[in-house]
């Protein structure tokens, strides 16, 4: 069912925002190629008539009241932060636009 | 003198809260211990002598003052898994990503531990964001299996079920995706469970995969887990998953369990998850288990849950899915390890670099498959289906629990393989939680007890009980019983000082 | 810069092509709260100052959805004349961007709460069009960017970025209309009557600030064009950054000139988002949408389901306030205004709170002259709308209670009006520390009056001789005396009286 070639590989590591080496993406293409293979397994039993589980337990209607709760101060915040500046998180460029 | 590390956290805790010893004489045992052989295990990334001493302090001059313990486990130490949110230490996940990260919050789970007067001695070792069975995932550096060091602690809570056995540590917290607290627990002779889903807060967690993941007890004996079961379980209304019920009573359970009594238990054996691919001295050990129970008065009786054998399937697209997600957050832009920011190179350009640094190949596998498994066009025939599959094997239990009360299997299939073995087969290495898998889909309270060690290797084997969900203290029942009538089995570790000192 | 855009006379445009429009606005709802954790949802702030560990998307913190949102956005709904799905559930949007803490957007993806709607909307000239609304559904807002270095401050040519998250996680309605066709030339003047009618509907309902500046109401305008004759619709582009009604219609109006010129010329139109240009009412080309983005949606498993119960839906529906539209149609036959002049106060932006302020105890006619003059030269001279200005209807009708109970003249309620309009309280608030009351105690009146005519004993013996129009001089005085916070026909009345006239 699966044959996933390097392109592909590299299509995903596109998506998931990943620089891979082109080692990576040989031996990458390899195993996802086997652990998909393996795992297709699942459409064997996965007829239209079942319903899918998203949540384990089934629970509904889980609400917080509209109230203010403290959080983080400035600086805690900022702590881990790569870079900041005048109190934000400071990055490079951005390239694309937003959504 | 006694050696306090020796000792269960029940009779710990019953020493420390007559002032019989100190809780700071307990945790110094205990971080003494850790100094003694941890460069040799690593099951610690991190020990905080410090806090855990204040902590005990603390313990000690309240029950000085003639104030009642915080809870029933004040004053006996712990170990966390490096995957919960803490203030005053680093949560690094085992990452190289967040190597640095100190967390500016705790964790609910963290919270509770502190609240009960548990002195926290550090940070425990794991698969990188709980991916992997084998603790070599580790970006730190594998931690050894105490029974020979030549070989995994399972995974990928591999630390905390270490440090437990090696009596570094009473009592330890893992979290259980796919088994990371039940298959480390076996192949290190000590018991963990996993509670049923949400019946632990996730709230401080690091996500893994958020509809699967669970946190619990690692421990030496099922009272000392029970013991701390009742300190971290509970309803939290920081995580909406959690569930809003009484904390099943399981100390109660393990206590009445001690009784060796099980008649009137009726004990389901899992067709599907024996024979071919089990190792045979696993096999042996669960039958002589099996037949263990049987004399203490449980009836038992074959079952069949014919879906569970696609349960691994399903496992390895749902994970890895949703891990695809819950860490595409780490991108150096807020938090964790930032590479190529060199005013040249863009945002877009040091996320996917820092990525690359900053993960190690099973994370960035499974994302890749995740993302594969939930882009369009695949995401029914993969996603989809696997969600499908957690609805039969739901079933299954369903059906099952119509006749057992718990039900029963080799915890692993085989006992602790060799440092390296699997590293480069992933396959492979994912059979490891063949047997775990199927009550983590379900949602399912699950332990691992110890049932000796296997006739062809000596080393430990486990015994899994699972349950349904809510029903948590049948495992402690039959758990505690179970243990009673096998006897010690950690007593047979060899002794790891010398090795410390070669 | 690029090259200016060749465009098709308008007249033309609708002459050889259909325009088929859909429209999709974002409202920030004005919980207390964010979506999904506990941190104050406030406009501005310190940078970073309203955040917690799940708002940054910290590793470990979890969501809680926030039950007066859920609320909102089913009252939303059913204004809207949506169903309320029975159950539904948040997905994951998965795609990266930095302004995004966890890199994917809690959104709703096949199962909105809201569906299958439709807004009245009424034009100029009276004309009421449906148009169709697809869903409405809950999500977060993003953090907000601060492109530092280069020419403007815009994405393109900056050095850095800084990112301030306090706007991360505040609840956001997104509505999506149906494709609407059939508008011919009108079809930009429906696209603002839209937009107006959604904001005036949430105001009403008091769900959002829908302040378009503030950007608590945001609306992208998604245009295409089909052949005259033809059915199939064409390519569309998607305009973002519209910040004010006049510039949906006039974007919606641009791209129809441009797409129009580019497919006369045998061009094909590019699916592609573009952003408005305030400035010079066109719009530029933003990201190419190579392929449909694949967002890898999946339900979200940090969340449970939502199944609201009808009994809860019901509920919800009796808290649904008069439409604006019934409202409109109602004061109309109530006042008796003409359509025009109805229309006039609907241009202004004044009918609905013109209509709030008589709801308030105001008379129409002491109502309608306050907001159509005094108040909106304020709101002109300020640059902002009516509903802008920082007063509310309660706040006017209590100047206008004021007045008419003596306490205020005109000129102070004025005065009045400023105070409430530059921050500082309520009416009452404004009085006292103004100290604007009318001095209605005859006894210091009289005091006032007998020491102004002790000044000008000719002016009193004016009077007292019959010249009765003299008086004016003294009630000048007395008026001056006073700094103009007497009623100036009690002043005279008393005039009159010491005199002996
Ligand atoms: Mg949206
Ligand atoms: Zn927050």
């Amino acid at each position: 069912m699966s044959n996933i070639s390097r392109d592909e590989v590299a299509h995903l590591a596109k998506l998931a925002r990943m620089a891979v080496t082109d080692e990576e993406l040989d031996v990458f293409a390899g195993q996802l190629d086997q652990i998909l293979d393996a795992v297709a397994k699942v459409g064997e039993v996965a007829s239209d008539d079942i319903p899918p589980t998203s949540h384990a337990v089934p629970l509904t209607n889980r609400f917080r009241t509209d109230e203010v709760r403290p959080g983080l101060s400035q600086q805690e915040a900022l702590a881990g932060a790569p870079a900041a500046e005048e109190g934000r998180f400071r990055v490079p460029r951005i390239l694309g636009e937003e959504q | 003198m006694t050696d306090l590390t020796r000792l269960s956290a029940a009779e710990l805790a019953d020493k420390i809260h007559s002032r019989e010893v100190s809780a700071e004489d307990v945790t110094r045992a205990h971080l003494d211990r850790v100094a003694e052989v941890d460069t040799d295990l690593h099951a610690f990334l991190h020990v905080d002598a410090d806090g855990a001493l204040a902590a005990a302090r603390a313990v000690d001059s309240g029950l000085a003052r003639g104030e009642r313990p915080a809870s029933a486990l004040a004053g006996v130490p712990l170990a966390l898994k490096d995957v919960f949110t803490t203030r005053d230490m680093p949560t690094t996940c085992g990452s190289r990503t967040l190597r640095d990260w100190t967390p500016p919050y705790d964790a609910t789970v963290t919270r509770r531990l502190r609240e009960a007067g548990v002195p926290i001695l550090g940070k425990t070792n794991m698969d990188e964001f709980a991916m992997g069975s084998s603790t070599e995932n580790s970006a730190f550096g594998p931690t050894r299996n105490p029974w020979d060091r030549e070989r995994i602690p399972g995974g990928s809570g591999g630390g905390s079920s270490a440090s437990v056995a090696a009596f570094e540590a009473p009592l330890a917290i893992g979290t259980d995706t796919g088994g990371s607290i039940r298959q480390p627990a076996s192949v290190t002779g000590t018991v963990g469970v996993k509670p049923t889903y949400g019946g632990v807060s996730r709230h401080g967690l690091v996500a893994f995969s958020s509809s699967l993941d669970q946190g619990g007890p690692c421990a030496r004996t099922v009272l000392d887990a029970a013991l701390l079961h009742e300190v971290i379980a509970g309803h939290d209304p920081l995580d909406s998953t959690s569930i809003d019920a009484a904390v099943p009573p399981v100390v109660e359970a393990a206590r009445r369990g001690g009784d060796g009594d099980l008649s009137g238990v009726r004990v389901g054996v899992v067709r599907e998850l024996s024979g071919e691919g089990y190792q045979p001295g696993v096999l042996a050990s669960f039958e002589a288990a099996v037949e263990q129970l049987r004399q203490l008065g449980a009836e038992i009786v074959e079952v069949s849950c014919p879906h569970f054998t696609y349960g691994l399937s399903a496992y390895y697209l749902i994970a890895p899915s949703e891990c695809s997600s819950n860490l595409a957050r780490f991108d150096a832009m807020r938090y964790g390890l930032r590479v190529a920011d060199d005013g040249d190179h863009s945002a877009e350009e040091v996320m996917s670099a820092s990525r690359e640094a900053g993960f190690g190949a099973e994370v960035k596998r499974r994302i890749m498959l995740g993302t594969y498994a939930l882009s369009s066009g695949y995401y029914d025939a993969y996603y989809g289906s696997a969600q499908k599959v957690r609805t039969l094997i739901t079933r299954d239990f369903t059906s099952a629990f119509e006749q057992v009360d718990v039900l029963v299997s080799p915890t692993t299939p085989t006992t602790a393989f060799r440092l390296g073995e699997r590293v480069d087969d992933p396959l492979a290495m994912y059979l490891a939680d063949l047997c775990t898998i199927p009550a983590n889909l379900a949602g399912n309270a699950a332990m691992s007890v110890p049932s000796g060690l296997s006739a062809d290797d000596g080393l430990p084997v486990g015994l899994q009980i699972m349950a349904p969900a809510l029903a948590d203290e049948r495992l402690y029942r039959v758990g505690a019983a179970y243990e009673t009538a096998r006897g010690p089995v950690l007593d047979r570790m060899p002794e790891l000082k010398g090795a410390a000192a070669k | 810069m690029t090259a200016v855009a060749d465009l098709m006379d308008y007249a033309e445009v609708v002459e050889r092509y259909d325009p088929v429009l859909g429209l999709e606005v974002h409202v920030e709802l004005n919980t207390n709260t964010k979506m999904f954790c506990g941190c104050p949802n406030r406009f501005g702030g310190e940078p970073n100052t309203h955040v917690c560990p799940t708002c940054l998307g910290l590793p470990g913190a979890l969501p809680v959805v926030n039950g007066t949102a859920v609320e909102s956005a089913i009252r939303i709904g059913l204004a809207l004349n949506c169903e309320i799905a029975q159950w539904c559930r948040f997905a994951r949007k998965n795609y990266f961007y930095p302004d995004m803490p966890k890199n994917f957007q809690t959104s709703q993806y096949d199962e909105p709460i809201a569906f299958d709607g439709h807004l009245d909307v009424v034009l100029d000239d009276g004309e009421v069009v449906r148009v169709g609304i697809e869903r409405a559904h809950m999500e977060e807002d993003t953090g907000k960017s601060l492109h530092v270095g280069g020419a403007t401050g815009r994405i393109h040519g900056a050095e850095h970025s800084l990112l301030d998250y306090n706007r991360a996680g505040v609840p956001l309605i997104e509505i999506v209309t149906r494709p609407i066709v059939g508008m011919g030339e009108r079809a930009p003047e429906v696209a603002r009557a839209y937009v107006t009618a959604l904001r005036d509907l949430l105001r009403a309902m008091h769900v959002s600030d829908v302040r378009m500046d503030q950007g608590s109401l945001r609306c992208d305008a998604n245009v295409s064009l089909m052949p005259k004759g033809t059915e199939e619709f064409g390519t569309r582009t998607e305009t973002k950054n519209v910040n004010s009604l006049r510039s949906v219609e006039r974007a919606v109006r641009y791209e129809m000139t441009r797409q129009a010129a580019v497919l006369a010329a045998g061009g094909d139109i590019v699916q592609e988002t573009r952003h408005f240009q305030e400035a010079d009412g066109t719009t530029s080309a933003g990201r190419v949408k190579e392929t449909a983005e694949d967002y890898r949606y999946f339900p979200e498993p940090d969340l449970v389901p939502i199944a609201p119960s009808r009994e809860w839906v019901e509920q919800l529906r009796t808290t649904l306030p008069e439409l604006p539209w019934e409202r409109r149609r109602r004061i109309q036959q109530e006042w008796g205004l003409t359509d025009e002049e109805l229309r006039d106060l609907v241009n202004t932006g004044a009918a609905d709170l013109v209509a709030a302020t008589v709801e308030e105890g105001a008379t129409p006619g002491e109502a309608r002259s306050w907001w159509v003059q005094y108040l909106n030269q304020q709101a002109s001279g300020r640059e902002v709308e009516l509903a802008a200005l920082p007063i509310t209807p309660a706040q006017v009708a209590r100047v206008i209670a004021l007045v008419n109970s003596g306490e205020l003249t005109n000129k102070l309620a004025r005065e009045v009006v400023q105070g409430v309009l530059a921050g500082e309280g309520e009416p009452d608030d404004v009085v006292e520390k103004r100290g604007l009351k009318v001095v209605s105690d005859d006894s210091a009146l009289i005091t006032a009056v007998d020491e102004a005519l002790a000044a000008q004993p000719d002016v009193a013996d004016k009077i007292r001789g019959g010249k009765v129009q003299a008086a004016g001089a003294i009630v000048g005085a007395v008026m001056k005396a006073t700094k103009g916070q007497a009623d100036a026909k009690r002043v005279r009345e008393l005039v009159l009286e010491r005199v002996g006239a």
